[in-house]
């Protein structure tokens, strides 16, 4: 097992992709993040069309780094978390900067994991770090794939901790990953997670 | 397919189609614009955008097949429902104080929005001295547009966010079923100016009272969303309004002091003396 200080040398920014039981994780997992933390954090949750995102307000009492709902254009900020808007795409663009569409659905999601795996990996290259959590559909699968393509580090859940193994097992199942951790070792990767200084 | 040998083909390719066609997409944001190439690339098995360059220069007819994949965008009637609650209820009232009203909806694709706002206005009892220009490059979207045919599946949905955008009649009171598809009234289509106008290319429409644009601004890097306000800010009246999609904003545009917020939490904005 590679240790978690290994993995977050050099770090610009963490995708993160999950769906069912996503919140659960993501509440043991954002807290962790240090406030001094310089990287930052993209995220898409599978949640239901059309209903205002609550995610920021749910997190911003935990978490001591800033947490914003994305929008189209705002420049990435260090030491941010961006969560996804209810049915649009999240991207990453020139800049870098976010990015939003409202094109077809990916494996029936809007946001898709993939979606936005694919535009990061695409900007940040190496200096990224793609996180696949527990969830229900494959979307997120190919994506992790293609940041490791871009040089860029994978870590899965491990499907017997992960609520729904579904999305980590077709994680697992499109190729070699960085590393598996079970949520407690996810907590220790998160509080590593430390200033970009770190290279 | 990040790579950089696809970050060459790219711009050499829309070089291309704009010297061939003279549709501009070389100011569309990059990201979203990759991913419906890649796409339309492997629909159309082209292994490279190179190949896909070649037979597009020397086969006419896969232009406009082109064209669906990067501009085609499925939108609903009514698509969030405090967008048309918000303008009956605040921007309306307004409206009504013009003798003659002009509308633009622009990149209007198959139409969702140019018949939700016709059946608001007349619903107000605005749509007779009402005049919608709907715009888009798409000459085929635009086909489809003026047909206002739809799906009957899709019925459901569009009178649900109706009904929650404050409808004053039931939708069906518009449109008759036929073969699992539905028609709009004609009488809706009498207000209606359908135009091939190009945001990247053209240059600014009548003067309107009204402009919505939702969910085309995103497809668009900075500096061709802010030739695109300029355009919009040439076009509106004074105190004219503006509306855009539910996560579109005008904060990081260098035309942001150009508009204030009308309907912040809609994006309703209106245009300031300048």
């Amino acid at each position: 097992v590679i240790p978690p200080q290994a993995l977050t040398r050099d770090l610009d920014a963490v995708v993160v992709g999950t769906s069912a039981g996503g919140v659960e994780a993501l509440c043991a997992l954002l807290p962790m993040l240090p406030a001094n933390c310089r990287v930052s954090f993209l995220i898409v949750i599978h949640i239901p069309r059309e209903r205002p995102s609550l995610l920021p307000e749910v997190f911003a009492t935990r978490c001591a780094l800033p947490i914003r709902e994305a929008e189209d254009k705002e420049p990435v900020q260090p030491g941010t978390i961006y969560f996804a808007p209810p049915n649009y795409h999240l991207l990453v663009d020139r800049g870098p900067a976010l990015a939003l569409s409202g094109d077809e659905p990916v494996y029936f999601s809007r946001p898709s994991i993939d979606v936005l795996f694919e535009s990061a990996a695409d900007i940040y290259a190496e200096h990224l770090m793609g996180v696949i959590l527990t969830g229900s559909n494959q979307d997120g699968a190919e994506g992790l794939a293609a940041v490791g393509r871009a040089g860029g580090r994978t870590v899965v859940q491990q499907p017997e901790s992960a609520t729904m193994p579904v999305l980590p097992e077709a994680a697992l199942q499109k190729g070699p990953v960085d590393a598996v951790y079970s949520l407690e070792q996810l907590q220790e990767l998160f509080s590593c997670m430390g200033t970009r200084g770190d290279r | 397919v990040a790579g950089s040998t696809f970050d060459i083909e790219l711009p050499l390719l829309l070089e291309a189609v704009y010297q061939k066609y003279h549709y501009d997409f070389r100011g569309y944001a990059l990201a979203s614009l990759k991913r419906r190439l890649t796409h339309a690339m492997e629909q159309l098995e082209c292994r490279s955008l190179s190949q896909l360059q070649d037979r597009l220069l020397h086969e006419s007819a896969l232009f406009p097949v082109l064209l669906d994949f990067l501009t085609v965008q499925v939108s609903e009637m009514f698509r969030d429902p405090t967008y048309y609650r918000a303008l009956r209820e605040q921007v309306v009232p307004l409206l009504r104080t013009y003798p003659s009203l002009k509308v633009w909806v622009a990149g209007c694709s198959t139409g969702e929005e140019v018949y939700s706002l016709a059946i608001m206005l007349h619903e107000e009892g605005l749509l007779e001295r009402s005049l919608i220009y709907a715009t888009d490059i798409n000459a085929s979207a635009l086909e489809r547009a003026q047909a206002g045919i739809y799906e009957a599946a899709r019925m459901g949905g569009f009178t649900e966010n109706h009904r929650k955008s404050g409808a004053r009649s039931s939708l069906s009171d518009y449109y008759t079923a036929a073969y699992g598809n539905v028609v709009f009234d004609k009488t809706l289509r009498a207000n209606m100016v359908f135009a091939d106008h190009s945001l990247s290319t053209d240059s600014a429409f009548s003067e309107v009272q009204l402009i919505s644009c939702r969910n085309v601004l995103i497809y668009f890097d900075r500096q061709l969303q802010d030739r695109v306000l300029g355009l919009f800010r040439e076009s509106l009246c004074r105190k004219g309004f503006l509306g855009l999609g539910a996560k579109e904003s005008l904060r990081f545009s260098a035309h942001s002091h150009a508009f204030s917020d009308f309907v912040a939490s809609d994006r309703i904005f209106r245009k300031e003396d300048s």
